[in-house]
């Protein structure tokens, strides 16, 4: 948080101010006319639901809640800085920082982006060079999405954008093929960084799965130490599905870390709660917008009270 | 980590045995469940909500239907108005006014605007022999005009020339214009992503809303969106007025709770799904199937019937009774295996059962598929009737007479052969616990296949 603690703060909360808006009205009409009672508990619940958070988790915080025996005419944000607070613990072991991510002892830096169609993976990818080119090293970027149309003009364009090297192919190309050359060249080159792209696969797709592990197969008879990341980039306005997004990219790719992505728009995101209970996964980044500077360190308390509207 | 539906009603009604009418108590303990299921589904609350209270009115002193459960009659009472809210009649897109036909599309990022815009393009020039001419607005993500232009390309649908740094509304009039001059029946406009709350892109599509006069406003929304479903409904609805709705990524294995969620509060009908990534892969909105993948029950209702067309009461109950003595042989096996090509393969069995997506995956990495069942069967056929009654003859010899009578080896025939036993070995079990077996072909337990109808091997 060297650059603009304020500024990108001051967005994030912008961006989740709009989606906690509605949980924080909620809350606040629940206290301030009614006592806290069972039924009061069971909007709580139900306004947790409405964020993401998925029943299983809401019910649990709730729980948590309601055993921290409150006096019945304890004020609103106590209870809702209880909540902060417990959120903030289930999320503290996740918010990892970019920097954190595994580092070789000597050549690049492999990253492998995986995630489902139009979850963010290439404009991820843009803010990640973007980022890193800032920092003084080199990157190259694969353009592993050899089927989505003009997906490699995409990475083109931000190539150009952050002035890295695209190494791509024609469409249709073994994606495994264009990460081999990548990694190849990246290692010739002394990059710091191979950032690789792939195309969104919906993770019930076997044998779009497979080629993801060819990717990896294909690599690893460079070096076997690679991708020293596999991150899965996860579209903030999906629903409970993330569960299983993240376990089947998880036992198949080992997936091992994850990018929100899209918590600028009305979406709350709260099934990152969830999954960072279930699978403990680093949260390296979240995304807040579609510059090149909206990629964000992930704040675990900076999130759950943006979730409450706890900000300011 | 889901359960289905009729598992959790399953415990529900544990115990409780068939009677006249759901009492309430019985109601409000099952739609408890219901609202979970819904909830998982991510349908959005205050939908749930709506629906369960709608329910509850309407389910309590119903009968409950003799043969079913009073969880399976709250289940279908729940599906029935889920379909009814759903909107239980297909509604094409509407093509009556004068051309060019302008349609725009909307949607947040990634929901897959383009794509749909392209599929349907190509649907309405193959299946309606339409002039259809295609614009990208989406001046903001780069390569997303190209995006479309190589879409274009590949179905041979002609786009509207970019032109570097030109406005969206003008690229909409220019778009509207051309269809005039070139005589073209549709012109699709494929806007900028957007997130809901961005007042901003919100007023640009107002602003070609305006300068164009869509006839269709579709809103392209993902299957997997969660509880903000309602939110970016209601704002694409309120701000820019919606005609329909399309559902992408239904080919994934989210339960789609969107859909009912959107429905809901916009009022406007699922128009049409996108089924995959092929740009054929585009259909008609069917209530039923949607209803039960939000429910998390797969299409049982048609696998009940698809299984009472198949399975024969008076045969069904000679197995049970076999069953329950211990005396299944190989030519019992044989029938199931039959059934279960009648019932459309294990294909069109898997489809239809709900969370078997992972099932499916362990199926194919031990390929097990319709040519096991074939085989299978071959060599079952392969048998004297002896053999079949007593699979203890078979030795080697016999073996080899049967692999090569049934074009097989002698490892399947063995493979065969333990998963006969291990049936065996189960059944010895279940009835040493005391477990009953349900009669076949009537009452469905769990969710499940009626037992005899699994194929040998998938009992748990």
């Amino acid at each position: 948080m060297s650059d603009k603690p304020r500024g990108w703060l001051g967005r994030l909360r912008a961006g989740l101010g709009k989606s906690s808006n509605r949980l924080t009205d909620g809350i606040g009409g629940i206290f301030s006319e009614r006592k806290l009672d069972a039924t009061t508990l069971g909007d709580l619940e139900d306004l947790l639901i409405t964020a993401d958070l998925g029943v299983e988790t809401a019910a649990r915080l709730t729980e948590q809640i309601s055993n921290r025996r409150f006096a019945t005419d304890v004020p609103e944000t106590e209870v809702r800085a209880a909540l902060a607070t417990d959120i903030a613990a289930i999320l503290e072991p996740v918010a990892q920082s970019l920097d954190a991510m595994s580092q070789p002892a000597a050549g690049p830096q492999v990253i492998l982006v995986v995630g489902v169609n139009g979850s963010g993976k290439t404009t991820t990818i843009g803010k990640l060079a973007q980022r890193l080119h800032e920092q003084g090293k080199s990157v190259v970027l694969a353009a592993g999405d050899t089927f989505r149309a003009a997906a490699i003009d995409q990475l083109r364009l931000w190539g150009e954008r952050t002035g890295t090297t695209v190494i791509a192919q024609d469409i249709g190309t073994d994606p495994a093929a264009v990460a081999f050359d990548a990694l190849e060249y990246a290692r010739a080159e002394h990059a710091d960084v191979l950032l690789i792209d792939t195309a969104g696969r919906l993770h019930n797709k076997a044998d779009l799965m497979a080629e993801l592990e060819k990717v990896i197969r294909v690599l690893r008879k460079i070096d076997t130490n690679v991708p020293h990341e596999i991150l899965l980039v996860l579209d903030a306005t999906i629903g409970q599905n993330a569960h299983t997004q993240v376990e089947t990219f998880k036992d198949l790719v080992d997936v091992s870390g994850l990018v929100v992505t899209k918590l600028d728009g009305s979406a709350r995101g709260g099934v990152i709660v969830a999954l960072a209970d279930r699978f403990g996964l680093p949260i390296y980044a979240i995304g807040v917008g579609e510059g090149a500077d909206d990629l964000r360190p992930f704040t675990a308390q900076d999130f759950a009270e943006s979730l409450l509207g706890l900000s300011n | 980590m889901f359960d289905t539906l009729t598992e959790r009603l399953g415990t529900v009604f544990d115990g409780l045995t068939r009677r006249g009418a759901l009492s309430e108590a019985d109601v409000t303990a099952a739609l408890r469940e219901v609202r979970v299921a819904l909830l998982e589904a991510d349908v959005a609350l205050p939908v749930v909500r709506d629906l369960v209270a709608a329910v509850q009115e309407h389910a309590v002193g119903q009968e409950v239907l003799k043969s079913v459960t009073p969880g399976q009659t709250v289940i279908k009472i729940v599906h029935d108005h889920l379909v009814e809210a759903l909107g239980s009649e297909a509604v094409e897109i509407d093509l009556n006014a004068s051309t060019p036909v302008p349609m725009m599309v909307v949607g947040l990022q990634g929901s897959g605007k383009t794509t749909t815009t392209a599929k349907l393009a190509k649907q309405l020039v193959e299946k309606q022999g339409k002039k259809v001419l295609m614009a990208s607005l989406d001046v903001r993500r780069p390569a997303a005009q190209e995006q479309l232009r190589v879409l274009g390309d590949q179905t041979l649908i002609p786009t509207l020339d970019i032109k570097l740094g030109e406005a969206p509304v003008d690229i909409a009039r220019r778009a509207m214009d051309r269809g005039r001059r070139e005589g073209y029946d549709v012109v699709l406009l494929d806007t900028a992503g957007r997130l809901a709350v961005d007042e901003e892109m919100m007023n640009e599509a107002v602003a070609i809303r305006d300068a164009v006069k869509p006839h269709e406003t579709l809103l392209v929304a993902d299957a997997m969106t969660g509880q903000d479903a309602v939110n970016t409904g209601h704002a694409f609805n309120e701000k820019v007025g919606l005609t329909g709705i399309v559902l992408t990524r239904i080919d994934g294995d989210a339960r789609g709770g969107a859909a009912l969620s959107m429905r809901a509060v916009t009022g406007c009908p699922i128009k049409l799904l996108g089924t995959g990534e092929k740009l054929d892969a585009l259909e008609t909105f069917h209530p039923d199937r949607v209803v039960g993948r939000i429910l998390g029950m797969g299409d049982v209702v048609g696998l009940v019937e698809r299984a009472q067309d198949v399975v024969e009461e008076e045969k069904a109950r000679k197995v049970a009774a076999k069953l329950q003595k211990g005396e299944f042989d190989l030519e019992d096996m044989a029938d199931q295996l039959r059934q279960v090509k009648k019932m459309g393969g294990l294909g069109g069995i898997m489809s239809m059962l709900p969370g078997v997506g992972k099932m499916q995956k362990q199926m194919a990495q031990h390929s097990i598929d319709d040519g096991m069942i074939r085989r299978q069967e071959a060599i079952i056929l392969s048998m004297t009737p002896g053999e079949r009654h007593r699979p203890a003859l078979i030795k080697a010899s016999r073996k080899r007479r049967i692999a090569a009578g049934s074009g097989t080896s002698v490892q399947e025939i063995n493979k065969l052969l333990k998963q006969f036993q291990q049936m065996q070995t189960m059944m010895k079990k279940m009835k040493k616990m005391g477990g009953k077996m349900p009669p076949m072909g009537g009452g469905m337990p769990g969710g499940g296949l009626p037992p005899g109808a699994l194929p040998p091997g998938f009992g748990r």
